[in-house]
């Protein structure tokens, strides 16, 4: 089990998703030019972390919201906004939906969000929140 | 006027300018139990819900679904809701019982459990529980700062202020949206430079705010909002699965979530399904729970007047804020929004969480003018600083806010406008020019700055939005211009998005970056002597506000050289039937040489000694030495008078006629309001003691009343008693010479 903090406790061993340890994430690499917001990305060990540091302290769904988080470390800055307004209400027809839990499981790795997905496309269809026919 | 005048004054009272109305359950105006709100009830089979609150699964909405799904832990359902509301609300009320007994059972409960448990507690019960469910061990506190103009150089002043008066959040937001990155990063900079580590947000329409979060421009987003019925969460445009995936977007890329919900929206926005507010709440809260929020704004916010209109409602809103924090979930408890016109009601409201101490006490606070809150906040705001922070030195209760003075106010101010003024430069964006600059450091409000043309800025944040640039770059540019600290600070809550730590629940960061979450500094509270009391160096500043002077140099300025032509001559005897004594006390014309009034003690025995003349009387001075009290000084001068009758004048100037034959405690005259007297009342005062003298019928001396002069005087009016008493001795009453006659 990581030590909480783990900016504290594990900041040896941390490093952003791109691979760039934190130790490298520094002012003379920002003024150097070599920094990017990349570099400041969480990577997803460091969510799966969190996830097993929150449910052993009894926060179950937190936990399954950064198991969720770390496989969408994965997905890329655009497109997590695009399946974002994919899923709100009214915007997909099934297929859609479908086609997106499709993509997050095998483009992305990311079953668990696939799974939300698919859920959300079952009760979508049975309550109406799928895009209308008519829709534009 | 017509009719009673208490009543006509009644009316125009602050009080009498909102609305309030009766419950009408079908329009969901009734804050709790409606007739219409389901009983609580759960049937699992295998291991799914098949029936929630009286609803069977195939009537089940989104929300009942996602509630069945994700919203309650089905391990403990059974025994949750086997257990008596009635005993679960004991236990939330007990101090006895730890925080994580109750939290372990709420997850068990559906959502009209909650709301069945709530039903059996009153406010005060209400309270205790929410001391103990605060999910992190110490209070903190969220402020606003937006302005009307969206100026860059004041919202920069105004968050760098508020960092250093110790709010650990700052959310902004905007009047028009393109505005959001450069609002975002005008607090960015700003609160690092107030103090490091503290959180921001920019609330804006929910991709808009992602966008801006994946640049590294704000840490946290609260603006999640979750509704308690289908129709409104779908009018609000998500769905719980849209708002759970946003939850872990938002995550995925290092950024806090909490969700917003809160009574009354649903009945504002018309589909409130007959329920009450607090059943619809529940079942937000459920539903936040079960996407993995680690908190909730809620308290009704916006809407908090809605609640406030019906019977109950500021005891609903304590409700809703109890049940977040019993589901594990942080509290940000609203008084943000405007409440009330009444600075009574609102601050009674207040006591709700601030007494108990929230996650957040307020969601927030608004650290500028009323006029300038872009949230429809200021319910407190900038003007009521002090007032906040007195109400933390009163009850030694941690609002989460510290006093500064203007000096340090003025240059954390300067640096915070001068920051952003930097970074605009080093990154090509529209100028901030020195005046703007110092135009922000000075101003109250965004009528104080000079006028800025918002297009050119609305052009530059529209390309810094679209393009690659990032907080790497405005680290860099604060870096170049010889901002190194704030620098640092900026990259530091970059680095902290690589280690996670702050999406726990309740997390912030205390000093040094340390960061404190229900994981490290879980609420303890189990009673007296446990949990986080205020003490040490928090109390130390808590009571040393900016105001505060030491009482020791506070009556100098009534303390002089003993009066020249005042002489002792030895043992006062009684004198003759034409005499009224005038009896002073031991500090008199000595040591203490003004009233509290700031009379002279010469000009108030020669007023003294010319009214007795003037009825044809004697004055003869004497000096008490053994006490310092002003009935016993007027008494024992009786004792010696001739006549029977004196004047006792202690030395702030409060002052009695007394008569020999009198009960030391009763009197002729007394004259308590001793800030408020003049010479020509002194004056007053002899020529009575001497109709009394005289056995003439005489009319009291009218005295002006002034209530509020004991409150402004009464650490004056001590500290010169106990100067007086201090000039005390073991000696008889002393014979005066007082070397001056009156001219009558």
């Amino acid at each position: 089990m990581p030590t909480y903090p783990l900016y504290d406790n594990e900041g040896d061993t941390l490093h952003a998703a791109n691979g760039r340890p934190l130790r490298d994430v520094t002012i003379d690499a920002a003024l150097d030019g070599s920094l990017s917001i990349e570099d400041l990305q969480v990577h997803r060990s460091a969510l799966l972390a969190q996830a097993e540091i929150a449910r052993a302290a009894g926060y179950v769904p937190l936990a399954q919201n950064f198991a969720r988080a770390a496989e969408l470390t994965a997905v890329p800055r655009g497109e997590i906004i695009e399946m974002y307004n994919v899923l709100r209400p009214g915007r997909a027809r099934r297929a859609e939906l479908d086609a997106l839990a499709d993509r997050l499981e095998q483009e992305y790795a990311a079953p668990i969000c696939a799974a939300l997905v698919r859920e959300a496309a079952e009760v979508y269809s049975a309550r109406g929140l799928l895009r209308h026919p008519d829709a534009l | 006027m017509a009719g009673l005048k208490r009543f006509r004054v009644l009316e125009e009272r602050d009080i009498n300018r909102e609305t309030f109305v009766e419950s009408w359950p079908e329009a969901g105006l009734m804050v709790a139990d409606s007739p219409y709100d389901p009983a609580p009830s759960i049937r699992i089979v295998d291991g799914r819900v098949v029936e929630l609150d009286g609803r069977s699964e195939a009537d089940f909405d989104t929300l009942d679904v996602f509630i069945a799904r994700h919203g309650i832990d089905l391990a403990v359902a059974a025994e949750a809701m086997a257990l008596d509301s009635l005993t679960i609300a004991h236990m939330l009320a007990d101090i006895n019982i730890p925080r994580a007994v109750v939290l372990r059972l709420a997850t068990g409960c559906t959502p009209a459990k909650l709301v069945d448990i709530m039903r059996h507690m009153n406010v005060l019960e209400m309270m205790n529980g929410l001391a103990k469910m605060r999910v992190r061990r110490i209070p903190a506190n969220q402020a606003h700062v937006t302005n009307r103009r969206e100026n860059p150089a004041l919202l920069a002043a105004d968050a760098a202020e508020a960092a250093l008066r110790g709010f650990a959040e700052l959310e902004t937001t905007v009047g028009v949206a393109r505005a959001a990155p450069f609002n975002a990063l005008a607090i960015l900079v700003g609160a690092q430079t107030g103090r490091g580590g503290v959180m921001t947000q920019c609330a804006v329409e929910e991709s808009l705010g992602l966008r801006i979060a994946m640049k590294g421009l704000t840490t946290y987003a609260e603006t999640l909002s979750v509704y308690g019925t289908e129709q409104a969460f779908v009018d609000g445009d998500d769905s719980p699965w849209s708002k759970a995936f946003l939850a872990s977007a938002y995550a995925s890329r290092g950024v806090k979530v909490r969700f917003t919900s809160g009574t009354g929206s649903e009945a504002l926005m018309g589909s409130a399904e007959q329920r009450s507010m607090l059943y619809l709440e529940a079942r937000c809260l459920c539903v936040t729970r079960g996407a993995g929020s680690q908190g909730v704004q809620n308290g009704s916010i916006s809407c908090i007047a809605l609640p406030e209109s019906l019977p109950g409602g500021v005891r609903a809103v304590l409700a809703e804020n109890l049940m977040a924090s019993m589901l594990g979930l942080e509290v940000a408890s609203g008084n943000d929004a405007l409440a009330s016109h009444s600075a009574i009601r609102n601050s009674a409201k207040l006591m709700l969480q601030f007494i108990p101490g929230t996650d957040f006490i307020f969601s927030g606070y608004s650290a500028v003018p009323r006029k300038d809150n872009m949230f429809g906040g200021g319910n407190f705001d900038a003007d009521d600083l002090d007032d906040y922070a007195v109400l933390q030195r009163d009850m030694q209760i941690d609002g989460g806010t510290r006093s500064i003075t203007e000096a340090d106010a003025e240059a954390i101010r300067r640096r915070g406008a001068q920051a952003i003024q930097a970074v605009y430069a080093e990154l090509g964006f529209p100028a901030i020019a020195d005046d703007e600059v110092e135009a922000a450091v000075q101003a109250h409000s965004s009528d104080d700055m000079p006028v800025r043309d918002i297009v050119p800025d609305l052009v530059a944040a529209d390309a810094f939005l679209a393009g690659d640039r990032s907080m790497v770059d405005v680290v860099a540019a604060l870096a170049r211009r010889g901002f190194a600290d704030v620098a640092e600070h900026l990259l530091t809550m970059g680095r902290q998005r690589i280690a996670a730590d702050y999406l726990q629940p309740a997390a912030i960061f205390g000093s040094d970056f340390v960061v404190q979450s229900a994981i490290n500094q879980p609420n303890d509270y189990t009673g007296p002597g446990t949990g986080y009391r205020v003490e040490g160096a928090r109390w130390h500043e808590m009571a040393h506000i900016h105001q505060a002077k030491s009482p020791r140099d506070f009556i100098v300025d009534r303390l002089g050289s003993p009066i020249e032509s005042l002489a002792g001559y030895g043992n006062a005897k009684r004198g003759g039937s034409t005499e009224v004594v005038v009896a002073i006390g031991p500090a008199f014309g000595r040591i203490i040489t003004k009233t509290i009034g700031g009379l002279d003690h010469e000009e108030v025995l020669k007023a003294v000694l010319t009214g007795i003349a003037e009825e044809g009387l004697i004055g003869r001075v004497v000096r008490i030495w053994r006490s310092s009290d002003c009935a016993e000084i007027g008494h024992v001068g009786a004792k010696l008078s001739g006549s029977g009758v004196s004047i006792g004048i202690q030395s702030r100037g409060t002052s009695i006629i007394h008569r020999v034959d009198l009960a030391r405690l009763n009197n002729l005259e007394l004259f308590s309001q001793s800030p408020s007297m003049t010479l020509d009342t002194y004056r007053a005062m002899g020529r009575n003691a001497a109709r009394y003298a005289a056995g003439k019928m005489t009319t009291p001396v009218p005295v002006s009343v002034d209530n509020w002069a004991r409150l402004r005087l009464i650490v004056k009016t001590a500290l010169l008693h106990r100067r007086e008493s201090e000039e005390i001795r073991d000696l008889p009453p002393e014979a005066l010479r007082f070397d001056w006659e009156p001219e009558v």
